[in-house]
């Protein structure tokens, strides 16, 4: 009785995010199904059936919240790619934005895999959610295994330092991990910097209050204007950069690396200053 | 050839599969009824100094060892003196009277699971089942004997397989019992990916393991992987959730007073992931499982 109603639920969830996604969204949106066993899922346990439902919210705030702009994402290569963000925003509504533009704005929709935080994989209800719409924990033999089968994988190399950051430091880059650059050597991936604009104004942090962090076990507890999880209606612009292929040993020391992983901070932290710039408005 | 643990449901399945083409002596406590007749039974415990007889009386070409026991109600010091004390007499024998080939039955529980885990583990993982439960560190014990043997004598070639759990319709392992359950427990909100291997497909695994190509540590992995909760919707089972902070502390009351089988040690199964990576043992013995996912898991009830 219960299962039947959540099937129902989940049917009109997911004809909402194709309604939303547009014409010739289904077809387009099918086909990018991963071959799956009998039982739905990716041996990752990504299922698109679940996704298209659950992710029906995320295409709501996509279009009508955020309502998100987004440039050059023709320049995503098919293939293998390192989608390497900005981090920002308390909440990752940042990656989810992106998300969802791979799988609405993109031609042909792409479904990645995000690398998340091994503190979400200990969270009911987030873990299933996170695993099966295709988002998994960030380890490197993860992101390996990815790669080496052409997913499109998205990295916030600042991590949980960038999303937690506080208002004053707000579209500054904060040190980035070496982790990605050693991947993207190893599997010879190129690499695409995007910028997000407007997620750093959705929740501006005024304090971290570290010690009731620790007592949850949280990475964070910021305080906002609207109190979490709420976020305020900025606009969102994403833009996405040149793809920038790198050469050289993967097992390099990090000195090496680092080299590397400052072009592509330096390029991103350019993009974001030049979004900036051409911003008009925050909310508008 | 001589196979341990014989008179378990994998060890008559394996010496089902076997017993035609090779002279099987068995080694176990228990009796095994309706034995082939061309099998020869030795109820002995292979602690003991008779077992050596065996290995003295015959020249013997490989060893199947599966004599692991794994009960947790069992007293802790007698549980692992048979399994440890067992396999170490065991490897002993081995390398004392030129076996050539030596099989160990690991699990892919060695591994652990945890919300750190990668996806899939390969077989150079840590063996971080033991820092979280207790109960299986005889099985990490016996791998980690296993594989010290394999680098002492590199003229012996020793096989250790490491598969996933193992169902089947007469299985008493704790995942057979656990999704033969009217109403599981589950975790509310958790619901991991898991891997399951029928008991016929893990014995073929243990057959193939005595090729000359297989040496050393390999994850045998079974038709897939599905989430749990799709498992029980394919047997048609209801399940309970139950919040994760309470279910710990239930599990081990019920436990305690005898009224549920499973110690609260196995909550994380169905919590986190600990999948493993089979593609090794796929490429050195071209390995394919005979069923299909829907029929290893019908198989727990006997299907």
């Amino acid at each position: 009785m219960l299962e039947r109603v959540a099937d129902r639920v989940k049917h009109r969830l997911k004809d909402w995010t194709l309604k939303m996604a547009g014409e010739g969204a289904e077809t387009r949106i099918q086909a990018i199904a991963r071959p799956e066993n009998e039982y739905g899922v990716d041996p990752f346990g990504f299922n698109l059936d679940y996704a298209l439902s659950a992710i029906a919210p995320l295409v709501w705030m996509y279009r009508h919240y955020f309502r998100v702009r987004t440039y050059g994402i023709e320049q995503v290569p098919p293939g293998r790619v390192l989608l390497i963000a900005n981090h920002s925003g308390q909440l990752p509504w940042d990656g989810a934005m992106i998300g969802v533009a791979m799988l609405l704005e993109a031609d042909p929709p792409r479904a990645i895999r995000s690398m998340i935080e091994k503190w979400a994989a200990t969270l009911p209800y987030v873990s299933t959610f996170f695993s099966r719409v295709g988002q998994i924990v960030g380890t490197p033999e993860n992101c390996r295994r990815l790669l080496e089968k052409d997913e499109a994988i998205l990295v916030f190399p600042e991590g949980v330092r960038g999303i937690t950051k506080l208002w004053p430091q707000r579209y500054q880059l904060q040190e980035f991990g070496l982790g990605f650059m050693r991947l993207a050597l190893e599997t010879k991936t190129p690499i695409v910097p995007v910028a997000v604009i407007g997620a750093e104004e959705q929740a501006p942090a005024l304090l971290d209050i570290k010690p009731l962090a620790r007592l949850l076990g949280m990475p964070a507890f910021p305080i906002t204007p609207t109190g979490l999880p709420l976020p305020l209606p900025s606009r969102y612009h994403i833009h996405f950069g040149e793809p920038m292929r790198f050469s050289g040993r993967a097992d390099d020391d990090d000195a090496e690396l680092d080299k590397k992983v400052k072009q592509v901070k330096t390029t991103l932290q350019a993009m974001i200053n030049e979004g900036l710039r051409e911003r008009e408005s925050v909310f508008f | 050839m001589v196979v341990t643990g014989i008179s378990g449901n994998l060890g008559r399945t394996l010496a089902k599969l076997l017993h035609r083409e090779e002279r099987i002596i068995g080694i176990d406590r228990r009796p095994f009824p309706g034995k082939p007749k061309d099998i020869e039974l030795h109820q002995l415990d292979l602690r003991k100094r008779k077992a050596e007889d065996v290995f003295r009386r015959s020249p013997i070409k490989a060893v199947i060892h599966m004599g692991i026991m794994h009960d947790p109600r069992m007293n802790e010091e007698e549980h692992h003196s048979f399994n440890v004390v067992g396999t170490t007499r065991i490897l002993e024998y081995c390398a004392k009277y030129n076996v050539r080939k030596v099989v160990v039955l690991s699990s892919a529980n060695v591994y652990g699971p945890s919300p750190d885990n990668s996806n899939f583990l390969t077989e150079d993982a840590p063996l971080m089942a033991a820092s979280r439960f207790s109960g299986v560190r005889d099985l990490i014990e016996v791998d980690m004997l296993a594989h010290g043997f394999f680098w002492r004598h590199p003229q012996i070639q020793t096989v250790i397989l490491r598969p996933v759990h193992i169902v089947g319709p007469n299985i008493k392992n704790a995942p057979s019992n656990y999704l033969r359950l009217k109403r599981p427990w589950v975790v509310a909100g958790f619901d991991p990916m898991v891997q399951l291997i029928h008991v016929e497909d893990a014995a073929r695994a243990m057959v193939e393991a005595l090729r000359p190509e297989a040496r050393g540590v390999y994850n045998v992995t079974g038709p897939g992987e599905v989430p749990l909760s799709a498992i029980f919707r394919e047997l048609g089972t209801t399940t309970l959730p139950v919040p994760g902070p309470l279910i710990r502390p239930a599990l081990a009351t019920l436990f305690k007073y005898r009224l549920a089988s499973f110690p609260p040690g196995e909550i994380d199964h169905i919590q986190f992931l600990c999948m493993v990576d089979g593609s090794r043992w796929v490429k050195d013995v071209g390995w394919k499982p005979k069923y299909s996912m829907r029929e290893t898991i019908r198989s727990v009830i006997g299907e």
